[in-house]
């Protein structure tokens, strides 16, 4: 077999690739990747959005090969968008809930997750409210873990898709400006974008009532602003949060209708933003809440556009870490 | 993989093959097999494989509509998924983008690639191909054959042929003036 300095030769004459190796076998969050890495995903992504709209929607990359998903949390979206990609990638997919499964038994989530693993799998894609918890796991099992949100933490693959979307409307990042409205405080979702734009040199301007958006969130290279019509006029991107009732500890906004008022985005606010301006929601909607129908269905939407990336993303993030396992496990 | 030869040299010696005259006569030549043959009662594509292929698909299609037929459909095939050898050589090519933006349903599909070796490629390129649909035939034309072969395939329409010896490990090498600078095939 070719040793490591001739394949690398190879690699670079025969000119298909871009001289980048991901070596990351687990992808736990954005905080840590370099921006070289985040393009490779980016790209490589692209090369997957063709399998979504051809007749036979499958490849073999990952032919025999096991993803479990174990999801502690809620979710109709993600976990869909993972199986699918799996699927795509002609992967075997288990779906392993915290409801119906020994976890309410009181089995530790190492128990079950190496309990999992021992029936063969490959990648385990975790969701989790506890922030952490994939860097938990990929230290005590040996398959590849994938972050599908952890508590208020991260949500990688949800990033990377805003990430890509963006990048394909925009046809850049760096030099845009980006503001993420919401709940900022609890969502994970805006760590990972705020990460991840600022690594490819976008501005960000988080934006919300002072209960969601605290002054610390300035640590993480972000303006901050209260004043969403103040902002607005400046923005290639909005990106509404959804307000997260569920993870609302006590009344964080002194009604719905405020909210709605002082920070949703409605048609009759959209005329303050530019023509090309770009809303992007991660879903679900809390409609007429922080968007208004005809802006989630309007011209300026992306949302559907994130939904079909999310595929793109998420079968880039899979193959890539099961090649990078290959590789480290040397088989 | 056989065991790499003693006398292959070093990593970084090249030996050239065909200089950019060579290379412009092997395209001369695959051009005039393919015009040759070329059916006229079905759409025809010219299907390049990533990378180095799909450039001397877009020169093919130039040459053959200068020579009448500018009706050719153009694709591009990305194979980096359907790979036999990823983990095997624990390379990890770039995944990219397969266009073919019309229908392949009866086409007539010539596959074309660079350099011709173990067939391994075309065998990944044939099963991507049917993952798009189900063309009336599928015509293999390489640049360069250098024998080698570990598949059953065999080229329709050839460049040039080159004598290697069998043991001969080292590996043959396309540049092209679009991507490299200039047009050479190069052993290395």
């Amino acid at each position: 077999m070719a040793d490591k300095t001739t394949t690398t030769a190879v690699r670079r004459r025969s000119g298909r690739s871009s001289g980048f190796v991901w070596g990351r076998k687990h992808l736990l969050g954005l905080e840590d990747l370099e921006p070289a890495e985040l393009l490779h995903v980016l790209d490589t992504a692209a090369g997957f959005k063709s399998v979504s709209t051809r007749s036979i929607k499958k490849v073999p990359a990952l032919r025999g090969k096991v993803v479990v998903n174990l999801f502690f949390e809620d979710s109709t979206r993600t976990r869909t968008s993972f199986t699918l990609s799996a699927q795509r990638l002609s992967a075997d997919v288990i779906d392993f809930t915290g409801k119906s499964s020994s976890v309410n038994k009181g089995e530790t989530l190492v128990d079950t997750a190496r309990n999992i693993e021992a029936m063969g799998v490959d990648i385990m894609v975790l969701r989790h409210a506890a922030a952490g918890a994939p860097h938990l796991l990929a230290r005590k099992v040996g398959c590849s873990v994938v972050n599908a949100g952890d508590g208020a933490h991260e949500h990688p693959t949800q990033g990377l898709l805003d990430l890509f979307t963006i990048r394909e409307i925009k046809k850049k990042v760096e030099g845009l400006t980006v503001a993420i409205v919401g709940d900022i405080a609890h969502s994970r979702v805006a760590r990972s974008n705020i990460f991840a734009l600022r690594k490819l040199g976008a501005r960000i301007i988080l934006v919300g009532p002072r209960t969601l958006v605290p002054d610390q969130m300035r640590q993480l290279g972000a303006e901050i602003s209260h004043d969403l019509d103040a902002v607005l006029p400046a923005c290639d991107v909005v990106n509404m949060l959804r307000i997260q009732f569920e993870r609302l500890q006590s009344a964080a906004f002194p009604s719905v209708e405020e909210y709605s008022r002082l920070f949703g985005l409605h048609a009759e606010r959209l005329r303050l933003a530019r023509p090309d301006l770009l809303v992007l929601h991660p879903g679900p909607i809390n409609r007429g809440l922080e968007l208004d129908s005809a802006v989630a269905d309007g011209p300026h939407s992306g949302i559907l556009r994130q939904v079909t990336n999310g595929l793109a993303v998420r079968m880039a993030v899979l193959y890539l870490v099961h090649q990078a396992a290959l590789a480290v496990n040397g088989k | 993989m056989p065991k790499k030869a003693d006398n292959s040299g070093s990593a970084g010696s090249e030996e050239t093959l065909l200089d950019a005259a060579g290379v412009k006569r092997a395209m001369d030549h695959l051009c005039r097999e393919i015009a040759g043959a070329l059916p006229g009662d079905c759409p025809v594509a010219i299907i390049g494989l990533r990378s180095r292929g799909d450039e001397l698909a877009a020169r093919l299609i130039e040459r053959l509509a200068e020579g009448g037929r500018g009706d050719l459909l153009h694709g591009t095939l990305d194979i980096t998924l359907y790979r036999d050898d990823v983990s095997k050589r624990m390379i990890q090519p770039q995944v990219r983008a397969t266009v073919i933006d019309f229908d392949l349903d009866d086409a007539c599909v010539v596959l074309v690639d660079d350099v011709l070796h173990t067939g391994r490629t075309i065998r990944a390129a044939m099963d991507a191909l049917m993952d798009y649909g189900r063309p009336a035939a599928v015509r293999l034309a390489v640049l360069v054959d250098r024998g080698g072969r570990e598949m059953p395939i065999c080229p329709d329409f050839v460049g040039k042929t080159l004598k290697l010896s069998p043991s001969d490990s080292r590996r043959v090498y396309l540049d092209l003036a679009e991507t490299d600078g200039a047009d050479r095939v190069y052993l290395k």
